[in-house]
Parts: structure tokens; sequence; C-alpha cells
């Protein structure tokens, strides 16, 4: 590369990256410093260094309780997901060909591109009691049931996966179309029946989407709060309203930039733990 | 078993579509309280056109997305054509860059935002709004029109030079012609991105100056009206579109 060069991909290159370092990597430094503090630097607030926020955090099971509660439901969350959505993948990448496949896939992925917020508004709708399931449930069956998920772990659930779900399918769908058709049929000529192969030679070989697809959902699902406030209502307090609360309503913005540092950390973790997988999934 | 893969096909599709549906359909009921049977009106339509906060919070909305998918586009579009075209020690380290703002919860990055915004005196408003709005745009952007790229005759590049081209000239009529199909589905990832974006808009927009879907989190918090359905089938309608244009210009998932 040339001086002339190096100076066109600086001067190309630079905006992009000033403009996410200003809106990204330095709030993301500056929470980490804001959480060390007794109070917001703003005006005439006296502040200091402290580790309270922290030791608030680890020495109250409260906030533990909350996490692992938002570990959970990404945890189910994930499960759904790859559940539902690995067979979904599956046909669309192995038994459908050309048009068929270019429209069932391009309705697969839409809704994941529309507005989440709508989208869980929408069940909101569905779920509520004397809603359309409801409804439509009676109107089918014979007797009567109350369908009321509306405000429940379930339904955060099902708008969870309902946001979530196309991730995973998209994931496992690039890494399934990957796969060699003549591995498959050497597999079978040699006498392998498919529950054999699924186990010994297809999932192994969609392994990496499937984690790349599982660490997508899990990790916004673990930081999700307008989900679990819209359709759990009073069963929706989760690590992520938490932090929620300490920006918008409580105002201890330390404390809120102690927990989203956390939260933080372990997101990372995760990432970091995953990163093999979603390097392999990526190419 | 074509028919079981069809059926099953088709009950995920039910599954992601039904409830969108539902909206869509229960914005024209005249109930208020989803009643059937279904009685068409459209009244709520003609209520939500004569809410003014509603109309300013969407045509809010519309120009931040306009201006935060024209500046992510063009800074993006920059950065992706220098990645693509040179190699130079921390090319990876770069890319690697990019996965931050789509990968970390927009939970954290929205009060990250918030606090460092205050921080620097910015504040909230319109203005931190467009800020955050970009950052989150601009990888999906860089990343598509590299897509692009990838399939990008290198001879092509060096085919103008030799017959005496200059570089800023073979960027305009050859480069970036070519790249023009993901520079467009870019755009529009970017419109729908900001468009879309509630978390991050939540944290950052000034209340009473919000953005549309901090209007409508807010509206249903307080308890919802089927004036919200009636704007919310709105939005889905806008953003859908969007995408099946956007994926015209990008081919996602094309036969191979």
């Amino acid at each position: 590369m040339t001086r002339a060069e190096r100076i066109r991909a600086l001067g190309l290159l630079a905006p992009a990256y000033l403009w996410l370092t200003v809106a990204v990597f330095l709030p993301l430094s500056a929470m980490a410093f804001f959480s060390l503090l007794t109070e917001v630097p703003f005006g005439e607030r006296e502040w200091s260094f402290t580790i309270a926020n922290y030791t608030e955090v680890f020495g109250n099971p409260v906030y533990a309780t909350l996490l692992w509660k938002s570990l959970k439901l990404g945890f189910w969350v994930t499960f759904w997901c790859l559940v539902l959505g690995f067979p979904c993948a599956w046909i669309l990448a192995r038994m459908l060909k050309g048009r068929s496949r270019e429209v069932l896939f391009l309705l697969v992925i839409l809704p994941f591109w529309s507005n989440a917020l709508v989208r869980i508004f929408s069940w909101a709708i569905v779920l509520r009691g004397n809603g359309v399931l409801d409804r439509a449930v009676n109107a089918v069956l014979p007797w009567d049931v109350n369908i009321n998920l509306m405000f429940s772990e379930p339904a955060i659930i099902i708008g969870l996966v309902h946001s979530y779900l196309p991730y995973v399918i998209l994931t496992t769908y690039l890494s399934l179309q990957a796969i060699d058709e003549t591995l498959i049929e050497a597999a079978r000529s040699l006498g392998a029946r498919w529950p054999r192969i699924l186990w010994r030679l297809v999932l192994p070989l969609a392994l990496p989407g499937l984690i790349a697809g599982a660490v997508l959902v899990f990790v916004p699902v673990v930081g999700s709060f307008m989900e679990p406030r819209l359709l759990g209502g009073r069963f929706g307090t989760t690590y992520g309203t938490l932090i929620e609360d300490q920006f918008v309503a409580v105002f201890n913005w330390p404390l809120g930039a102690a927990l989203s540092f956390i939260l933080l950390a372990v997101v990372l973790v995760i990432l970091a733990a995953a990163s093999p997988a979603l390097r392999k999934a990526a190419t | 078993m074509i028919v079981v893969a069809r059926a099953y096909l088709g009950l995920i599709l039910v599954f992601l579509y039904a409830p969108i549906i539902v909206m869509g359909v229960m914005s024209l009921n005249a109930s208020e309280f989803y009643a059937l049977p279904f009685d068409f009106s459209t009244e709520w339509y003609e209520r939500l056109f004569a809410n003014e906060e509603v109309l300013a919070a969407s045509w809010r909305s519309v120009w931040i997305a306009l201006v935060v998918a024209t500046v992510a586009t063009t800074l993006g579009t920059m950065a992706s054509l220098a990645l693509w075209r040179h190699d130079f020690p921390g090319k990876r380290i770069l890319q690697a860059l990019l996965f931050p703002p789509i990968a970390v919860p927009w939970l954290i990055i929205g009060t990250a935002m918030l606090v460092f915004f205050f921080g620097i005196g910015l504040g909230r408003g319109t203005p931190a709004v467009v800020l955050g709005h970009v950052a989150l745009a601009l990888p999906y952007v860089i990343i598509t029109v590299t897509a692009r790229m990838q399939s990008f005759d290198r001879a092509l590049d060096e085919a103008a030079r030799s017959l005496g081209a200059r570089s800023w000239t073979v960027a305009r009529k050859v480069i970036l012609p070519y790249a023009s199909p993901g520079i467009i589905a870019g755009w529009l990832f970017a419109f729908a991105v900001s468009f879309d974006q509630f978390v991050v808009s939540y944290f950052l927009a000034e209340p009473g100056d919000s953005t549309l879907p901090v209007l409508i989190y807010t509206a249903i918090r307080k308890g919802f009206t089927p004036e919200i359905n009636a704007i919310a089938t709105i939005i889905i309608a806008v953003s859908m579109t969007l995408m099946i244009v956007a994926a015209r210009f990008a081919r996602f998932g094309g036969t191979r």
C-alpha cells in the first residue's frame, strides 16, 4: 500500500469509525466510569468514587434472583427457537427449490425486519382474556375453557420466540445449505438411517449455525425489558426492567450503570465462549 | 414427506403472521374491546389522523429515519469500500468492531449513550437520537455493501485503470454503479433500523418530543386504545414493504 492509498483509506474509514467511537465505544466506557460514582457528576452535585453500587448489587439477593430469572428466560426462549427453527430451516434449505423457496424464505425473515414493539403489542391483543385466542379455542372446543395467557411467563416466552425465531432460522438455513448433498447420499448408501444421519452428520455440520442463532437470541433476550413489561405485567419484572427503572423511574443512574455493566460482562463472556462458532458461521 | 414439511412451514407462518393480521383486522373493528361479530369501521383511523401528537411523532420518526439512513449509508459505504479495496494491518480488528453495536443488547447501549450524552452536555433530544441511530445502522450498511462487493471482478478495476482512468473516475464510473444495489439495500436497512428502533430512542428521546415507537410504548402502558392498533398496522405495513424492496436489492436467500 502506497502512502497516498493509505491516506485515502484512512479518509474513507475515519468518519464511520469516529462515529462508532463517539456513539458506542466511549459511552460503554463512560458507563463503567459512572458505575463507580456516588452521584451523577452533573451540575453542582458532589460526587466521589465508590464501589458501593457493586457491593449493593452483589450483596442484595434480589438482583441475583432477577438476573437468574432473565438468564432462565433467555434459555427457554432460545430452546424453543431452536426446536421450532431447525425443522423450518431444514425444509427451506433442503426440501424446497427455486421460486417457492425464495418466497417462503422471505416470508419467514420478513417479520424480523418489522417493528418489534408493534409485534409484541399484537400478541397482547391475541393473548388477553376474552381475546382472540380465547374466543377461537372456545369456538372449536365443545366445552368451555378460559384462556388468559396475558400477563404470565408463557406470554413473555411466546412473544419473545415470535420476535427472535427468524434469527435462528436464518443462521441455521445458511449452515444447512452449505452441507454437501453427496455426503448425505454416501451415508445413506452405507446403510445409515435418518435419525443417525441427523445426529452424526447433519447436526455437527449445522452446529455453527445453530450456535450463532442461539447466541443471537439469548443475548438480546437476557437484556429485554419491553417484552416482559408489556406481556408479563406483574410477572414481568426482569433484570432488564430493573435497569430500565433505574434510568426512567428511580433515577439512580450510577446503580443502573453498574447493573448494565454487569449485564455487559455476562454478555461478553457468552459472546467470547461462542466466538469460534460465530466465526465459523460467518464464513 | 413434502406434505408434512409444507404443513409445518405453514404452521410456522401462521405463528409469525396471525397476530399481525389479527391486529390489522381489529384496527378496522368498531368495538373498542375487540368484540365480535366484526363490525367494519374506519373510525380509529379517522381518530388517528386527527391526533396531533401521533402525527407529530410519526413525522419526526420518518425524518429522523431519512437523515439516519442517508448519513449511515454515506459513511458506511465509504468505510466498506476502503475495507474491501485495501489490505492493511488492523483490518480484522476494524471488522470485528462492527459487531458490538449489533451484538450488545440495545438496553445496555441505550443506557450507556444516555449517561455519556449527558456527561458531554448533549443530553436528551433529537440530535442524541440521530447520533445513536446512525451508530446502530452503520454496521448493517457496511456488512450489506461489503457483501455486494465480494462478487466484484477486480479485473474490471484494473481494466479501467489500464485504460487511463484515475481512481476517482474508477470509483464513480465502475465501483459505485456495481455497488449500488448493496448501497440501496443498506440505505433501506438503515432506514428500518432507525424507524423501528424503540429501545435506544426510548432512553434518548425527550419526553413530549418522542418518536413513534416511544409514543406507542407509553400509550400501551397507559392502557391501549384501537387507535394504537391503527398506527401499529400502518407501521408494520410500511416496514414490511420497505424490507420486500430491500430484499429485492440484497437478494437474500436467493437460489444458489
